[in-house]
């Protein structure tokens, strides 16, 4: 058996010890802790309803899927700011082409906006892999683009969404009494939980984000990698626009334009680190969740949006300091 | 000895114009361990960017175990039994040691292609027991270890997939007195397992005491090889400065 070198100058076992929790469980703590608040703050208020706690998580559905896909570029190495232009896009895309096909509703609508993020995803993923362009540059770039091509794919107008099948799927159906939208958060947590987690390509991911070179030098197709992670960023902003038209039966230029931040938020609250190599997709869940929370508490305590937006900002920037003091020293 | 592992022939690099590499032949034997020595700029880091497929020589032969190679790329070294520990290491800093050992060769079983944890952990610690790397559980990041231990867990990493040569270069460049003895230790236990190595070291004093034979580079010039019993410190520095000993 080998034995600890103590000679080292390793950092103490207490000193290990309390910072990786600090870091790993500061998302448990803190959601618990708002959790708790709320409860009690709002007793009379019907936060603890069941009603309410499910809406949240029914509300908070697209903000989960994409920050799965967050988890994934960012653990790369990479940023991917479009996500939020590429959700308006995606839903306006199946909109359209269900309304150009009402027989072929369903299918067309989930290529139309399956088919825009992936899309997406391959011309930020092309740059960024095969010309090396700084990754929060060229997302910034295409944010904006696709954000103008999105208001200009309608004029600004909005689009019904009216398929009985599509929104069952992606909006308002169930199956045993399971919301659909819970069932895509879900199952989405669990698919993107088991490829980073358990599969080689996750560890090529946080390989890829560690240290890009040592991962070339030991035979991981880097390029490919940094590809990957912006298409299935691509995709979870898809099928985020997906779940948004479906449950608001319609699609508008409007949608996911707020929840970038919301996203990045979630994500590093939830021990991703921004310069890759560490993620976590439960940890995503949580912070997501996490943020629906705050959203749905300080609506129900009667602060005015205004009010909303500068106690949720002011918790965001604390709960990122705290997630992030570990990894700055 | 039976057949050398690496044999290089006449190898020779240019860069445009620029000669890095003339007229270079070395061989390395199973269980042997040469050291390349030679001042800055003397052509050692291109010469092991050769070995290692980084650079396609401008002419001259590579043979592995009696057969000719062309190395394209790091990949195809690989495939041929050679690894390189780095001088930078190349270890993902917050993956854990295990990861690292198994770095774009990870273990899976099932058929969704899992990664086998559990066995990596006990061969990394296989692994590490073996070769007296002193690191606090497999799991452990590498940032969380020091110099002397990273190096083990690379050198480990290197003999874990290396069937006929490790590449040293500077092994113990960033390191303290103890940590290099570590080190050094870890180096002559390679012998063993009848691997060749090939070392790159600045320290005169360590090529003496780790080595079988020296091989000495001077401005792309190969000077010479020497057995190391049959040589001394002055004649390796009059052959690395070109200066002839007093």
């Amino acid at each position: 058996m080998a034995t600890p070198d103590t000679a080292s100058a390793a950092p103490s076992l207490l000193d290990r010890l309390t910072g990786a929790n600090l870091q790993q469980y500061v998302v448990y703590v803190g959601f618990i802790a708002i959790f708790i608040f709320f409860a009690v703050v709002l007793r009379d208020s019907g936060f603890l309803t069941q009603r309410n706690l499910v809406n949240i998580i029914l509300q908070t559905a697209p903000v989960t899927i994409m920050a799965i896909g967050l988890v994934f570029a960012l653990s790369a190495g990479e940023i991917d700011l479009s996500i939020g232009s590429t959700v308006a896009v995606s839903a306006l895309c199946a909109a359209m082409a269900m309304a150009a096909m009402p027989q072929v509703a369903l299918p067309v609508g989930i290529a139309a906006g399956l088919g825009a993020g992936l899309a997406v995803g391959f011309v930020n993923g092309a740059l960024v892999a095969w010309l090396r362009l700084p990754s929060f540059l060229v997302t910034l770039a295409t944010m904006g683009l696709i954000a103008g091509v999105a208001r200009s794919l309608t004029q600004l107008r909005s689009i019904p969404v009216t398929d009985p099948m599509f929104t069952g799927i992606f909006g308002s159906g169930a199956v045993f009494g399971i919301p659909s939208l819970v069932i895509w958060t879900i199952a989405a947590i669990a698919i993107g939980h088991f490829a980073f987690r358990q599969t080689r390509f996750g560890a090529h991911v946080l390989a890829t984000g560690d240290n890009a070179r040592a991962a070339m030098v030991t035979g991981i197709k880097v390029p490919r990698i940094r590809l990957a992670v912006f298409l299935i960023s691509g995709a979870m902003a898809g099928l985020a626009g997906l779940l948004y038209s479906g449950r608001l039966q319609a699609a508008k230029y409007t949608l996911g334009e707020t929840d970038l931040m919301t996203v990045i938020a979630a994500v590093i609250v939830g021990g991703t680190l921004l310069n890759g190599g560490k993620g976590s997709i439960i940890g995503a869940l949580v912070g997501s969740l996490m943020m629906g929370m705050l959203n749905n508490g300080l609506i129900l305590m009667g602060l005015s949006v205004s009010d909303q937006m500068i106690v949720r900002g002011l918790i965001i920037l604390v709960a990122v300091a705290v997630s992030l003091r570990e990894t700055a020293r | 000895m039976n057949q050398p592992v690496l044999a290089l022939n006449n190898i020779r690099k240019s860069f445009g114009g620029v000669v890095a590499i003339e007229d270079f032949s070395l061989t390395v034997h199973p269980g042997e361990i040469v050291a390349l020595v030679g001042d800055n700029g003397a052509g050692k880091s291109t010469l092991i960017k050769i070995i290692s497929g980084v650079h396609a020589p401008t002419s001259g032969s590579i043979v592995i175990e009696g057969e000719s190679v062309a190395m394209s790329s790091a990949t195809k070294a690989r495939e041929h039994g050679i690894e390189v520990v780095y001088q930078d290491l190349a270890l993902a800093d917050q993956q854990s040691v295990y990861m690292n050992l198994f770095l774009g060769r990870e273990l899976t079983r099932g058929p969704f292609g899992q990664l086998d944890r559990n066995t990596m952990v006990a061969e990394t610690q296989r692994l590490v027991d073996e070769l007296d790397v002193r690191i606090p559980s497999p799991h452990a990041a590498i940032r969380d270890l020091s110099g002397g231990q990273r190096q083990g867990i690379a050198i480990a990493r290197a003999t874990r997939w290396a069937k006929k040569l490790i590449l040293l270069d500077e092994p113990t460049a960033a390191l303290g007195v103890a940590e290099t003895a570590r080190v050094e230790n870890i180096v002559a236990s390679l012998k063993a397992r009848n691997i060749g190595v090939l070392i790159i070291s600045h320290s005169l004093d360590q090529v003496f005491r780790l080595s079988d034979r020296i091989c000495v580079l001077r401005r792309g010039k190969q000077i010479g090889i020497r057995k190391t019993a049959e040589t001394d410190k002055n004649e390796i520095v009059s052959m690395i400065t070109g200066l002839e000993a007093a």
